[in-house]
């Protein structure tokens, strides 16, 4: 250690079990389709303003989006997820903040809780870009809808592949 | 087991100060041995840590003193135990303690230099720091009361950090030195009968003494600290782990506090403002469970104090948050419960801001539901039962939150709630504050779902505070229109428009509108034309009524358009007037219109305060969306403003980096010339940057003195009606449009304390009636 008790007083150090932010860090999900390296894309993902939202009941709107994503602070644009063969909504959609630090309360306070009678999870996103706002399941909607076995009133009923049998 | 074990090398340094620092950290959490012992056990490890590492241990120590004061307790034990076994590190910790007490009141970290204070009393207790050099310190904090000319919120806070560390060292103090003692409390209460209390209305949650005192912060401190006097410094809520170490402890030798002399005020001295403690529970709220502390009782204070720091620590880490609070020691003894919802609806309604983001608390309450679901919903109900008990005599601006919190609780709990029960708002007024908060909840419930569930889930007596559908009104809709002025040209713009019509196409189609303010034609054929703006935007809107992105869309597409018709201010307000005329069964998208519409800059922030003050919006002043748009249109414009600041700052530290690197260089004076036409850019920028600046410093200050010139007309108005006709001033009307004023200079203090000059010299005049004046004394009485 540094000799005599010189050590800076520093009124702007913390700690660490205080600087957890869980709710922040990113989670395991890359986009497989995003151009550039890993580094690039954690990268922004890191500085960005986006954030996916998934698990949406195709019937929920762009207005309730941002009356609930509105809570965290001004929301700049919302990009509703659509079905690439109907074009329809298709349970996700994209909420861009202004300010990094709006879209990082939504994450703390909004992920994990309830939009339309359901939980709804948010991640963050390298950012828009054209093409993105479209399913990429092979029946046009989100690939999870594919295979789900499971009944969704919220999500088009049974799966795409159990709807086919 | 075939993997090839990594050896583990030596710690590095910095290795070995996380692991302290964790160590210290955890300890006081669960654990399955007792915390004597592991403090026991933590003091050995630190005291042969010392040689070696006593710098890191020193600030560790210092910062969970700083940033942990709900543990506060465990550490003072600690540190009583590592003096007992090395005094001189005790000795050096206070010096520590007391240099970082010096930065944090230099920096103005007030809140946090009360957490060192209290640490340092709690020494006395640990044996670490003597009884006779704490009380000198207080007092000369107390005497900070006698200064001149100083703010009153700097002697407040010196007594605040000498009443507040009484709980846990009152009985010590006294024990060792009741003179000294005496006098201090002596003069604590003359203080405190001469401190005005001017801005308490101001702060107070409720304007009712019933049930609850909305008690300013110091009297209820005093008053609990007198009770606690009267009961013999008796306290038994506060653990004390230092009182199993007595026998080690009272063996070590104590340190003197060295003086110290309070840094004195300066111009950048910033102090906290004062507080309105918020009650809503006491003893008879729960009176299966154990007795809740009386609100004079010290008990009460330490309570608070806690829930409120693990709040604080933990805000970020909602999950985490829930489970602090829910283990506070104590359980079995206290209903926690109701004190953990209590603190959180104190957050949440203190004024001016809450500490945290409001949402915070809608999840915090969530996760608590979670993890007490037998228990905590029923306080939940309750709270929000007594809290519409007593709406008519709640802030304007807490019932904003309380709107808030409750549409979106419900939201997350398929909106079922016992509405028959409320059937009481259904026969009042409907400008009264039940039903008008049912109608805003509903509203606001609407948002997050859609109209016919909001129907669907109140009774059928409910409906007339139903929200509207929201719906698109085209006057232009209906064949029934035609003899409209203006009708076919609307026809026209609107095949236009389908057919993908460019902006000059649609200026071609506008030519054609006649202007009904005949006299205001210009040359240019582009002055206000209210007839056209009319046409174009009901059309358009219209079109893209279909969503938020289509009406973007819209705007963008046409933002040409809309500039050259709203050039003017009167063109301004029209376009906004419309915009109503419009939606005005759907004041969501009202908000997201004007707040794009500023941000393309179609409409300026003036424009929007003057509409909302217009005749127009006569009707509409006091519903919740309208102060929801003049607050984000006044954020809209504070952001602004220090944007270009920031850009301002970054080009004068770019250039004073570009001087630097240039003298560092620069042997010889040749080169002269060629700088100067390397900073010419940068210099041109600043200047640039700078009238950027005050021009936009000048539109905000416009913006506000717009905002209160409004405010006074209307009151002033209203005023003088009631005293003509002998009717009481104080309608619902007024009451809101008051606290409406009120909530302008609360929330956007900082910004208006640069105008005070001119509100006093300008606006808020001694002419003005007392009332109104009333609200200014009291924000001027914030930071007196």
């Amino acid at each position: 250690g540094a000799a005599g008790g010189g050590a800076a007083m520093c009124t702007s150090g913390t700690l660490s079990v205080l600087r957890s932010d869980s709710y922040v860090d990113l989670s395991q999900y890359r986009d497989q389709h995003f151009r550039g390296t890993r580094y690039d894309q954690e990268r922004l993902l890191r500085k960005s303003c986006t954030l996916y939202v998934g698990n949406l009941s195709f019937y929920t709107t762009e207005e309730q989006i941002h009356e609930l994503f509105g809570k965290s602070g001004d929301i700049k644009k919302v990009i509703m997820g659509l079905d690439k063969v109907k074009k329809t909504a298709c349970g996700f959609c994209f909420v861009e903040y202004y300010a990094r630090g709006d879209a990082e309360n939504a994450m703390r306070y909004i992920n994990g809780t309830r939009l339309d009678d359901r939980i709804i999870r948010t991640d963050w996103d390298a950012g828009f870009k054209e093409g993105r706002q479209y399913g990429r399941g092979r029946s046009g909607g989100q690939v999870r809808d594919e295979y789900r076995q499971d009944y969704d009133a919220g999500r088009g009923g049974y799966g795409k592949t159990v709807q086919c049998q | 087991a075939g993997q090839p074990h990594k050896r583990r090398r030596t710690s590095e340094p910095s290795e070995i100060e996380e692991r302290l620092e964790s160590l210290i950290c955890r300890v006081g959490e669960k654990s399955n041995s007792s915390l004597e012992s592991n403090l026991e056990g933590l003091a050995g490890v630190l005291e042969a840590d010392l040689p070696n590492y006593k710098s890191k241990i020193l600030r560790i120590l210092c910062t969970v003193a700083r940033l942990l004061p709900e543990k506060l307790t465990v550490y003072t034990t600690l540190v009583g135990l590592l003096n007992a076994r090395n005094y001189n590190f005790g000795g050096e910790f206070v010096e520590a303690m007391i240099r970082q007490l010096k930065e944090c009141l230099k920096v103005n970290m007030y809140n946090e230099a009360v957490h060192l204070v209290r640490f340092l009393s709690d020494l006395v207790n640990c044996h670490v720091i003597a009884a006779p050099s704490m009380v000198a310190m207080f007092e000369n904090f107390v005497s900070v009361t006698q200064e001149e000319d100083v703010p009153q919120v700097r002697c407040d806070w010196y007594m605040f950090a000498f009443l507040s560390s009484l709980p846990w060292v009152g009985k010590e103090l006294y024990e060792k030195k009741d003179a000294e003692m005496d006098r201090l409390l002596s003069q604590t209460e003359s203080y405190l009968k001469r401190r005005q209390k001017i801005h308490v209305p101001m702060l107070q949650v409720w304007t009712a003494d019933k049930p609850h005192p909305q008690e300013e912060y110091l009297d209820c401190l005093w008053s609990q600290i007198q009770k606690l006097k009267k009961d013999r410094w008796q306290e038994r809520h506060i653990l004390r782990p230092y009182l199993a170490f007595d026998s080690i402890l009272c063996e070590a030798l104590q340190h003197n506090l060295p003086p110290f002399t309070p840094p004195p005020h300066t111009e950048d001295s910033v102090y906290p403002m004062p507080r309105v403690i918020f009650r809503m529970f006491d003893y008879t709220d729960d009176p299966e469970g154990p007795v809740m502390p009386g609100s004079h009782s010290v008990e009460r204070f330490v309570i608070e104090e806690n829930l409120h720091c693990i709040i604080k620590s933990h805000w970020k880490e909602r999950k985490t948050c829930a489970a602090q609070l829910l283990s506070y020691p104590g359980n079995n003894k206290i209903p926690l419960n109701y004190h953990i919802v209590e603190v959180i609806f104190a957050e949440l309604f203190q004024l001016p801001s809450p500490p945290h983001i409001e949402v915070m608390y809608t999840t915090l309450l969530i996760e608590l539901c979670k993890l007490q679901p037998g228990s905590l919903p029923q306080v939940l109900a309750q709270a929000t039962e007594m809290l519409y008990m007593r709406l008519d005599t709640m802030n304007t601006t807490c019932v904003d939150r309380f709107i808030n919190w409750f549409s979106h609780h419900l939201s997350n709990f398929q909106f079922r709630w016992s509405w028959e029960d409320w059937s009481d708002c259904l026969t009042q007024d409907l400008e009264k504050p039940k039903p008008k908060f049912v109608r805003e909840v509903l509203e606001k419930c609407m948002r997050l779902s859609y109209h016919q569930r909001i129907i669907d889930i109140v009774p059928a007596s409910f409906s007339v505070l139903s929200p509207a559908n929201p719906v698109c009104i085209y006057k232009y809709g209906d064949e029934s229109n035609r003899s409209l002025p203006g009708y076919t040209v609307a026809l026209c713009l609107t095949i236009a428009i389908k057919n993908k019509a460019s902006n000059d196409e649609i200026f071609s189609i506008l030519k054609d509108v006649p202007n009904p303010n005949k006299d205001d034609d210009n040359d240019e054929g582009f002055s206000f034309n209210p007839l056209k703006i009319e046409v174009f935007v009901q059309t358009l809107l219209h079109l893209a009524a279909k969503s938020f992105s289509h009406s973007f869309s819209a705007l963008a597409k046409f933002h040409e358009v809309f500039k050259t018709l709203a050039e003017s201010d009167e063109g301004k307000l029209h376009v906004l007037r419309v915009v109503y005329e419009v939606w005005k069964n759907h004041p969501q998208m009202i908000a997201v219109l004007v707040d794009k519409m500023i941000r393309t800059q179609i409409v300026d922030c003036a424009a929007v305060a003057n509409w909302i003050f217009s005749s127009e919006l006569a009707h509409d002043f006091t519903r919740f969306y309208i102060w929801e748009i003049l607050h984000s249109t006044i954020r809209k414009m504070n952001k602004h403003v220090l944007k270009i600041q920031k850009e301002l700052e970054e080009t004068k530290a770019r250039l004073a980096r570009q001087h630097k690197r240039r003298d560092s260089d620069d042997d010889d004076d040749d080169d002269d010339r060629s700088s100067d036409r390397e900073d010419g850019p940068l210099e041109e920028q600043i200047e640039r940057l700078q009238e950027k600046v005050e021009s936009a410093q000048s539109e905000q200050k416009n913006l506000f003195l717009v905002i209160f010139q409004r405010f006074i007309m209307l009151l002033t108005e209203h005023l003088v009606r009631c005293e003509t006709s002998g009717i009481d001033v104080f309608t619902p009307w007024y009451k809101s449009c008051i606290e409406r004023l009120q909530q302008i200079f609360l929330q956007h203090h900082q910004i208006i304390q640069q105008y005070m000059v001119t509100l006093e010299n300008l606006l808020f005049t001694a002419e003005l009636d007392h009332h109104i004046l009333a609200v200014f004394q009291q924000f001027c009485a914030l930071q007196a």
